[in-house]
């Protein structure tokens, strides 16, 4: 995973058409989720919020009982579960079906999960077609870049954007109208859902007393990719589990609402094995790939294993001032926002992106719109604990421990304080704005020190 | 060791559990219960899947369902799933609407070819001005996913408040249908400047005709 220069965030920072799409692109989605969960709407909304939290915490303190049960159940209806360690193993297992079935081309729902592993490119490369069919992916996939929100995929592209796109790689004459470039990519991608061996989906919920799945979407594409084809594969983290479908009543009423302000997205689809004796269509074979990618590694830690609780709805990237100034693809790995923090250095390590839980003001936004309650900016001020444990570790940092150390000197004896704050309010303008300083002034006004300190003006007082 | 039992021997490691301990036990589910009343359903039903854009009829009794249907299918091709509420209503005699449609084959063709595809729900749900509908030999998943038009036909009956009392009635889905499809609205998206465009991939017109004396 690459770092992110800086010079790429400045230049996001300073294209004015981009900064206005995140900002009213986020805007809206939060005026819709606020008004979806306003009081009037949704009374219990405070209440699904502590069952959602009191649901997840216990299914991932007891994920390996719910994992077996789920497991049991899928097998019971006819589909088979297949653990995966890695990204690797995922695309063995696809590649390996594909060759035993002859299988050339695959349709696949957005999922974040195979974002994560780089399915599409692992599979491309052994000469299998796997096409994105959410509007918003295929676009990127054309493309060749990746998502920008968890959500809204394509959020900072424009239709014209979208017609260079089309244009280069469908050949078609340029199309700058919306409408007419969802029919063409309608179009295109009905042929691949019809020839299409293999559905690959995503799963927001994995549902253990039915071995059931859960996906939900807008577009009817997921539907498609299990309907459509003989063979339905979905993949999805094993964090996803919930114990009963009757739970789904909790989490079905938060997800859209936080993420788009729908009371639900157009389909939701539960589906548990393979089609049934009489049934005129459905898949004949159904699997669903559990990936564990560093996943059981987050749950070595009682406070941050929350981290898991995640239903992806990406309401604290809309509301994170931090995501709304530098968008999706400055973050170092597929997940952004608040989530993207205080995921991506739990699974690739504090060091290596250590700078993530800095990037954030600690404004709290993101915790008190998460549909699951995940507790964001306790679990950053952990991380950041650890990332200066292992800069001291490493031998760096140094200098920022003996500032931290002269400060703490400082404020414990008073009379070299005092003599501080008179000479800072006397020469603090002249300090050249380089280094840390200048950094940090090259986004903020550097605020005046007062010409009298508050002891001097309490002393005066006392005079008078 | 294999890729489940190294899973979950990581997970047991990570949360300190032993492999056989049981979970405590859970809270009954959290199911809001429907306050409203049932009388009031059908009007619910309609308004709110007509702030969705879908177009809703109500009809006194089952005869009444073909009309409209022609109405809506005229000129064009339809394909009907094989639910006995639709023959009921009387749309076997129907010659612009193919039903009795068995093949897997004959039906994806069907489906790919047809304007309108015409099923029978086995709930809506009033709240959210959803189609609930279970795959069966009765009901294929792609007649309400590939035509363009998607009509339903609703037995007033049928009709429950919300999610939750969807949740209430059928506790466990898994055990009456391999699939279960929540439909709320036409199909749509905003992926191109958060613009909203109807039928991207699933039908763009929802068509519910709702029956109320059945």
């Amino acid at each position: 995973m690459a770092a992110i220069p800086e010079s790429q965030i400045k230049q996001t920072l300073g294209d004015s058409r981009l900064q206005l799409a995140i900002y009213s692109s986020t805007q809206r989605l939060m005026d819709h989720r606020a008004a979806a969960v306003a009081p009037e709407r949704l009374p219990e909304y405070q209440d699904l919020r502590t069952r959602a939290n009191a649901l997840k915490r216990h299914t991932i303190e007891n994920l390996d009982y719910y994992l077996e049960q789920f497991e049991s159940n899928v097998v019971a209806h006819g589909g088979k579960v297949v653990y995966c360690r890695t990204g690797d193993e995922v695309a063995d297992f696809v590649l390996g079906l594909a060759k035993e079935r002859a299988a050339r081309l695959i349709v696949k729902s957005k999922s974040m999960t195979t974002e994560e592993i780089h399915l599409n490119e692992r599979l491309e490369r052994h000469q299998l077609e796997a096409v994105e069919t959410d509007l918003g992916e295929y676009i990127l996939q054309l493309a060749h870049q990746r998502p920008y929100h968890i959500v809204a995929p394509a959020l900072h592209m424009t239709r014209y954007d979208v017609a260079d796109v089309f244009t280069e790689n469908l050949g078609i004459a340029k199309e700058v109208v919306p409408e007419n470039q969802t029919k063409i990519a309608r179009a295109t991608l009905r042929e691949k859902f019809l020839q299409a061996h293999i559905g690959i989906t995503g799963a927001n919920f994995l549902v253990a007393d039915s071995g059931a799945i859960v996906f939900v979407e807008n577009e009817g594409n997921a539907r498609l990719s299990h309907s459509a084809p003989k063979i339905h594969i979905a993949i999805a983290g094993i964090e996803k589990l919930i114990p009963r479908a009757q739970d789904l009543a909790v989490f079905l009423n938060l997800l859209a609402r936080s993420a788009t302000g729908q009371a639900l997205s157009v389909y939701t689809s539960f589906v548990s094995g393979t089609r049934r004796a009489g049934e005129i269509d459905g898949p004949d074979e159904f699997y669903v790939v559990l990936l564990d990618n560093g996943r059981t590694k987050l749950l070595r830690d009682p406070e941050k294993r929350q981290s898991l609780y995640c239903i992806r709805c990406g309401a604290c990237l809309n509301h994170c001032p931090v995501y709304r100034k530098i968008g999706g693809h400055n973050y170092p790995w597929v997940y952004s926002g608040p989530i993207g923090a205080i995921i991506t250095p739990q699974f690739h390590g504090v060091a290596e992106n250590g700078w993530l839980p800095f990037a954030s003001s600690l404004c709290g936004a993101c915790a008190e719109v998460c549909p699951v309650k995940i507790e964001i900016p306790r679990v950053l001020l952990k991380l950041r604990s650890e990332v200066t444990e292992a800069r001291r570790a490493q031998g760096t940092g140094g200098w920022e421990r003996l500032g931290f150390r002269a400060w703490a000197w400082l404020m414990t004896h008073p009379g070299a304080y005092l003599l501080f704050a008179s000479l800072g309010s006397k020469f603090a303008g002249l300090m050249p704005k380089i280094g840390p300083l200048g950094k940090w002034a090259s986004q903020r006004e550097v605020p005046r020190l007062a010409p009298k300190s508050f002891h001097t003006l309490w002393e005066e007082r006392k005079r008078r | 060791m294999t890729a489940r039992d190294q899973i979950l021997a990581d997970i047991r490691a990570g949360l300190g559990r032993a492999g056989s301990a049981k979970p405590a036990p859970l809270e009954a589910p959290l199911l809001r219960t429907p306050q409203k009343d049932r009388n009031l359903y059908v009007q619910l039903f309609v308004q709110n899947l007509e702030k969705l854009s879908g177009k809703v009829f109500v009809v006194p009794s089952p005869d009444q369902v073909v009309p409209i249907l022609a109405d809506l299918v005229r000129g064009k091709q339809a394909v009907a799933s094989n639910a006995p509420f639709l023959r009921t209503c009387g749309i076997g005699g129907f010659e612009q609407v193919r039903s009795d449609l068995t093949d897997r084959e004959a039906l994806r063709e069907g489906c790919a070819k047809a304007d309108v595809g015409v099923t029978c729900v086995d709930y809506a749900l009033a709240e959210t001005g959803s189609f609930v509908m279970l795959s069966s030999p009765d009901e294929a998943r792609l007649i309400s996913l590939l035509p363009p038009v998607h009509v339903a036909v609703i037995p007033r009956s049928r009709i429950l408040a919300n999610l939750d009392e969807l949740f209430a009635t059928l506790p466990k889905p898994a055990e009456q249908t391999s699939a279960m499809a929540l439909i709320t609205g036409p199909s749509r998206t905003a992926d191109i400047e958060q613009i909203l465009i109807r039928g991207v991939h699933g039908p763009g017109e929802v068509v519910a005709i709702v029956v109320e004396n059945c």
